[in-house]
């Protein structure tokens, strides 16, 4: 596959592993920052971790939609789809998310809320034309990556007058979560972030800038696959060593310095900020959020239907919030393989397939149990 | 001697209805005019409810499966040609020799029937293929809105040849693991017939009969092979997991060694599915002891539907029971149990 | 972060503004309306159902020259 099989290829792997134990301080313990929830997921999945040497420690990051969307928003989704004449679009990801009661969207679906699973805003759109006697809402989620689809159906729904169609948006930002972690009252110690591909060809990698520069701390985006994730670490720890905090571009055949300018003033035009949000993990956050302008308010779920600001509350025990925060590891968390398991998720770490639980526990709970030995 | 039915059924335009699950002469029609017309054998044609056999001394098996696949239609098969080759495989999977199959249908009111016709027809073309004919069976119909077109089980028994001994808790540290072939091609089709996902590929199902394959393995290596289990729902992940559960072992395998067709890599990475746990119904997975896996290896490969076949790795002592994977890009990892069924990723 | 994935455009259509793209000959259709300046051929990253962006072919090539020099340039 052009562009994804070049970037996986096991001799370049090694060449890099070598390069990378060399160019360590055996002197200094490494801590980077992937911010990205799929990066979590690539690192885990290709074994990334066994190419490193042991001085280099991966942090996981708040980087997953699902994981820091609070439960009471999810609570609120299933509310709107046990109305009659609500068909609640969703993305797969968010199927399973527990929420309040241990219910789901998955098992309203089970309980008979017209629930349907889509893979573009355009089939949303699709299913509202269909059903013009029905409201068609789609529960949307995503960094920068996801929001500028979700400019898009809004604007097409305005240009068809597509009455039925509205958006129940959670549409959060990077840049806003960044800050939360590092301005952190008790900020976990973070030497250097690995920026996330996607989110940074929207947004470019200028919007990184302030934050190599206020917080000194270098920053690598860093592409999708994992040759990427270990050539973006060895561009971080040769920042690190030499005392430089620059923002630096590893993903350049997708990220330009400026990102998608289309995409940006689609959602500029479409969204504002909200004065807070929360996210799950990091509580409050300041300017981290969008809603739908006043001019596209028509399709504003938030506004069409009265929802509850619900305050739900974690599992007692469930380590999420710190893992998110990049505090602790999945392996520090006691509900972890005890009560807390893919089939019987406690939080959305585990649930999400780009949650750190899930990803730990789907591909790396061999680790401290069983000694990796490469061939 | 008279007509037995006014008219015959109408294959073209007419539908299933109440009537042809009422007992009466309506289901006394369908059953003649399609069921018995396509499965044509002497124990179908008594036309009692049960069908009489000797069975000669010796181990038998018995398996059943029931099939609600939707589409009822796809690249590479349907409904009654997998409802055949699902059983058929399972009891393959013991070493028997398949001998006979039974097939209850539930149809839903409104089903075309020539559709289920199509259906019929298929099945007893894979049931010929197979050696395994359909010699008894039964009908009921559930108004409509109650069934998904048509719900088919099948059930077959078979004979175990003798000194054969192959269950899935019979893996052993130091045996070799075998696949038949590429992973992923079924569960590709079917998600490709799937409206809401809205993707093309050339990728058919691999749904087959391998009883033949099975009885060459066994003539090759009676000895030798410990278990055999056909990755269906849940993938090759799951059988692995499964064999390792079962027979208190753990297993290494080597991500490159198992074959993924490249178009089926390509459909796995747009929905952000892994091809380890997408479904197959013409494959096998062997455990054999390791001096037999070459040999088994080859005979595999003379096989029409073994020609892919590969050895990916190996089992291993490992309390934890974990299935552990070498990944193509030189680290390692967990082949773990799926979570429910796999669902496509937009993160 | 999310999961995008490196597409070729097969088929473009410039009344819905949607492209057929093809990965291994597995193709699905995506909305254009993110991007602008795309050719039948071109390689887009492809997320949701729509294009992100276009590839850059020399700057990938550059990435991979880079993996390959990080190896030449440590060894011994």
């Amino acid at each position: 596959m052009k562009y994804i099989s070049e970037f996986r290829q096991q001799d370049l792997a090694r060449q890099l592993a070598q390069a990378i134990g060399q160019t360590v301080d055996p002197g200094r313990h490494y801590r980077l920052m992937e911010f990205c929830g799929g990066h979590t997921h690539a690192i885990f999945r290709y074994g990334v971790q066994d190419l490193m040497p042991a001085n280099v420690e991966f942090i996981h990051g708040p980087g997953c939609p699902v994981c820091v969307l609070p439960t009471g928003r999810i609570d609120n989704a299933i509310q709107l789809a046990a109305r009659h004449d609500v068909i609640l679009c969703s993305y797969a990801d968010l199927m399973r998310v527990p929420a309040t009661g241990r219910d789901s969207l998955l098992k309203a679906k089970a309980g008979g809320c017209d629930i349907r699973m889509i893979y573009s805003t355009q089939d949303a759109l699709k299913i509202a034309r269909e059903n013009p006697s029905r409201s068609v809402v789609f529960f949307a989620i995503g960094f920068e990556t996801t929001t500028p689809p979700t400019a898009v159906a809004i604007k097409q729904a305005q240009a068809e007058r597509l009455a039925n169609f509205s958006v129940f948006c959670n549409h959060v930002l990077t840049p806003a979560a960044m800050r939360a972690i590092l301005d952190a009252p008790q900020p976990v110690a973070i030497d250097a972030f690995l920026g996330p591909s996607h989110v940074s060809t929207i947004i470019g990698s200028q919007a990184y800038e302030p934050f190599a520069d206020h917080y000194a701390k270098p920053i690598v985006i860093a592409g999708f696959e994992p040759l990427d994730v270990m050539q973006s670490a060895l561009m971080l720890i040769r920042q690190i060593n030499e005392g430089r905090h620059e923002v630096e571009n590893e993903y350049s055949r997708a990220v330009t310095r400026q990102g998608n300018l289309k995409a940006q003033a689609l959602v500029q035009d479409v969204f504002e900020l909200r004065p807070q949000f929360e996210w799950r993990g990091l509580g409050l956050i300041p300017d981290s959020a969008l809603k739908l302008k006043a001019d596209y308010a028509d399709f504003d779920a938030e506004q069409r239907f009265s929802l509850p600001a619900i305050q739900a509350s974690d599992v007692k025990g469930c380590e999420c919030p710190a893992i998110l925060r990049g505090a602790k590891k999945p392996q520090d968390c006691r509900l972890l393989g005890t009560v807390c398991t893919p089939e019987n998720p406690m939080g959305s770490c585990m649930v999400s397939s780009e949650g750190a639980c899930a990803a730990y526990w789907s591909y790396g709970r061999l680790r401290g149990k069983c000694r990796v030995t490469l061939r | 001697m008279p007509k037995p039915y006014t008219s015959s059924l109408d294959l073209t335009t007419g539908k299933v209805d109440l009537s042809h699950g009422g007992g009466g002469r309506a289901m006394a029609q369908l059953i003649d005019e399609l069921f018995v017309r396509h499965f044509d054998n002497d124990l179908l044609r008594q036309r009692n409810d049960q069908a009489l056999f000797t069975v000669p001394a010796g181990r038998l098996v018995i398996s059943t499966d029931g099939h609600v696949i939707s589409p009822l239609f796809f690249p590479g098969g349907d409904i009654g040609s997998l409802a055949v080759h699902g059983t058929v495989n399972d009891v393959a999977m013991s070493g028997a020799r398949p001998l006979y199959l039974s097939a209850g249908f539930i149809l839903e009111e409104g089903l075309p029937l020539a559709d289920l016709e199509k259906i019929v027809a298929s099945m007893a073309a894979a049931a010929r293929k197979a050696g395994t004919p359909i010699v008894t069976g039964d009908t009921k119909v559930v108004e409509r809105g109650k069934g998904d077109g048509v719900f088919i089980t099948t059930t077959g028994v078979g004979l175990v040849p003798e000194g054969v001994n192959i269950s899935g808790d019979r893996a052993r540290p130091g045996c070799a693991i075998l696949v038949s072939g590429s992973i992923g091609d079924h569960g590709v089709a079917i998600m490709a017939g799937r409206e809401n996902l809205q993707f093309c590929t050339s990728i058919v199902s691999d749904s087959a009969a391998l009883n033949g394959l099975v009885a060459e393995m066994v003539a090759a290596a009676p000895d030798a092979i410990r278990c055999l289990r056909d990755p269906t729902r849940g993938g090759l992940a799951t059988a692995l997991n499964e064999l390792a559960r079962q027979s208190g072992v753990g297993m290494v395998v080597d991500e490159a060694r198992i074959p993924v067709k490249a178009e089926v890599k390509a459909a796995c990475e747009i929905l952000g599915l892994d091809p380890l746990y997408v479904a197959n119904e013409g494959k096998l997975v062997c455990i054999c002891a390791a001096v037999a896996a070459e040999r088994l290896l080859a005979v595999m490969r003379q096989h029409p539907l073994g020609r892919n076949a590969a050895i990916i790795g190996e089992v291993i002592d490992d309390e934890h029971g974990f299935v552990q994977m070498t990944t193509a890009f030189g680290g390692r990892r967990i082949v773990d149990w799926p979570v429910g069924e796999q669902l496509p990723r937009i993160c | 972060m999310c999961l995008a994935l490196p597409a070729q455009v097969i088929t473009i259509n410039p009344d819905t503004a949607m492209a057929t793209v093809s990965v291994n000959n597995v193709k699905v259709e995506v909305s254009l309306a993110l991007v602008d300046d795309v050719g039948v051929g071109d390689y887009v990253l492809v997320h949701v159902g729509y294009a992100l962006n276009k590839i850059d072919e020399d700057e990938a090539m550059k990435t991979l020259a880079l993996f390959a020099e990080a190896g030449l340039s440590s060894s011994p």
